[in-house]
């Protein structure tokens, strides 16, 4: 694992080029909510294919704002997104989103759930059957095959986020933005699921930006970790995790990076 | 056990009226002999020429399409003013006092000008009743886009949803129930505003049944018609509420 990079060294650097891998690129990124002050400040970042990033931080640091800014349901004040080389203005059609609450539609099955937005008008045309082919598959791989017919009234709270990640995954996508998507969930059924996304957007080939607080969530499932913090928010600090999965089968390595990171973000709030 | 208990109080409290009516009558009928027309009695044994002749049938059948017209208009501008309300701030701020305004104008004023401006008929007792009843459907389907979870409103931002989208598969299906409910509300006004809205420039329907009794002195079937409409109006709300509480259990 590397050493913590300053976030100062990252900004001050010219924003590279789009790289031909790189799937989510923010170059010198502002926002804040009306007249308030800005909720952070020339953050740049870089989501690879296939690369599970993690946007760790205190609560109420704008994880969030900056997930939805990246995400492109608010338009930065200052600097700009590019999404797989394009701008981004509008969130992209290969990227999807999971929240905190799994946010069924309560009036669909969860079949129909987990289909929901595949035939909108700005999304990917596709036939009936490759849309029925999809749903069916990602159902299954959150382990929900026979539950088709099901109301979300009628699903554990566990379930229904299954039910999320499959309506992200039916999308294909090739990043998909998660906002503490565990945080609602008892501790079993936690640990569970965060196995169940590593292995799921591994078998998709999609990247992941997961927000969290959770330190352990993030070392258990990120390939890279970045730290916000401080005020206007920034990124402190930033982690590639080169422990062997499945990760709890190196406890002592886990331990260590967790008490790195423990550390940076002690002092992260004392400045 | 219960459910005998659950009926009989009900049952106590009509048969108690009933009782102060006939009581009522009797003494009023000391004092001048019309009043006996007017007991529970009598009203009963109208209601055997009522249906008997059955063009009390043809009243009833034109009063029910003048509610099932005036809630169907309600209905089609109450629900998209209702959305616009709860979809812009602006619309909102713009037309709330307006609302309020008219809202607190009761129907049965606009009557003499919707029988100018409509001629008379059926169109301005379709008019006053729809308009009575377009506010519990507008505020309350208001109230449900109000209260729709934000996070549908995000996911169908984050599927690039067109505006239609977003109304028809997000927004519509989500107020279902705050509509319904809008829907019930309206049902009882369109049935209270019914009864005098008939009362101008009609020639059928229960209100215009009610003027006829009196004009032609038949104070028996008068009070008849008074509990007939008591009684449909129960009967309709009741089934409104029936179809509110499926929509519910199967949501
Ligand atoms: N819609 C909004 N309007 C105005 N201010 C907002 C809005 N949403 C968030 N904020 C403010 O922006 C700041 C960052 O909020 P944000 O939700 O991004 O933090 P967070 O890191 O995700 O926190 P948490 O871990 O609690 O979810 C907070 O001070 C919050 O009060
Ligand atoms: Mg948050």
């Amino acid at each position: 694992m590397n050493a913590p990079t300053p976030a100062a060294g990252l900004a001050a650097s010219a924003p590279p080029a789009a790289a031909p891998d790189a799937v989510l690129e923010g170059a010198g990124l502002g926002f804040g909510y009306g007249v308030g002050d800005a909720v952070f400040r020339d953050v740049s970042l870089k989501v690879e294919r296939r690369e599970i990033v993690c946007l760790l931080g205190a609560s109420g640091c704008g994880k969030s704002t900056l997930l939805r800014v990246l995400a492109g349901l608010e338009s930065a004040d200052a600097g700009a997104v590019r999404f797989l080389g394009q701008p981004l203005t509008s969130p992209h059609p290969r990227s999807a989103l999971v929240f905190q609450q799994a946010s069924l539609l309560p009036w669909l099955t969860v079949e129909r759930n987990a289909a929901f937005g595949l035939d909108f008008t700005h999304q990917p045309r596709i036939a009936e059957a490759v849309r029925r082919a999809r749903v069916a598959s990602a159902l299954a791989a959150v382990g929900l095959a026979g539950r088709e017919k099901a109301w979300p009234a009628e699903l554990s709270g566990g379930m229904a986020q299954r039910v999320a990640l499959a309506r992200a995954l039916a999308r294909e996508p090739e990043l998909l933005f998660a906002d503490e998507p565990f945080s609602a969930l008892d501790a079993i059924t936690r640990a569970e699921m965060q196995s169940l996304l590593v292995e799921l957007v591994h078998r998709w080939h999609a990247a992941v930006l997961l927000v969290t607080h959770d330190i352990d969530e993030a070392i258990l499932v990120a390939d890279r970790i970045l730290l916000m913090g401080g005020r206007p928010g920034g990124i402190l600090a930033e982690w590639t995790v080169d422990i062997e999965r499945p990760r709890s089968a190196a406890p002592e390595a886990v331990a260590r990076l967790r008490l790195e990171i423990l550390e940076a973000l002690r002092r992260s709030s004392l400045r | 056990m219960d459910r005998l208990r659950s009926l009989l109080l009900p049952l106590s409290g009509l048969a108690a009226a009933a009782l102060l009516w006939a009581a009522g009558t009797a003494w009023l009928a000391g004092v001048s002999p019309i009043a006996a027309a007017f007991s529970p009695l009598a009203a009963l044994r109208a209601f055997e020429p009522l249906f008997g002749d059955s063009y009390i049938w043809t009243h009833i059948g034109v009063s029910l399409k003048r509610v099932a017209v005036g809630l169907a208009a309600a209905l089609a501008v109450g629900v998209p003013l209702g959305i616009l309300t709860g979809v812009s701030r602006r619309f909102a701020s713009a037309t709330g006092t307006l609302f309020q305004f008219l809202r607190m104008v009761s129907p049965l004023s606009w009557m003499p000008l919707a029988v100018m401006a409509l001629g008379v008929g059926d169109a301005p007792v379709f008019f006053l009743l729809a308009f009575a009843a377009l506010w519990p459907i507008l505020l309350n389907t208001a109230a449900g886009v109000a209260q729709l979870d934000r996070n549908w409103l995000t996911l169908a931002r984050s599927l690039s949803a067109t505006r239609r989208e977003t109304v028809l598969r997000v927004i519509v299906p989500g107020i279902t129930a705050h509509i319904l409910t809008g829907a019930r509300l309206a049902i009882g006004i369109i049935w209270i505003i019914l009864v005098p809205a008939e009362m101008l420039g009609v020639s059928a329907g229960l209100g215009y049944f009610i003027l006829d009794t009196r004009d032609r002195l038949a104070y028996a079937e008068l009070m008849a018609a008074i509990l007939l409409i008591g009684f449909l109006g129960f009967l309709i709300d009741y089934g409104a509420r029936r179809l509110h509480d499926r929509w519910l259990h199967q949501a």
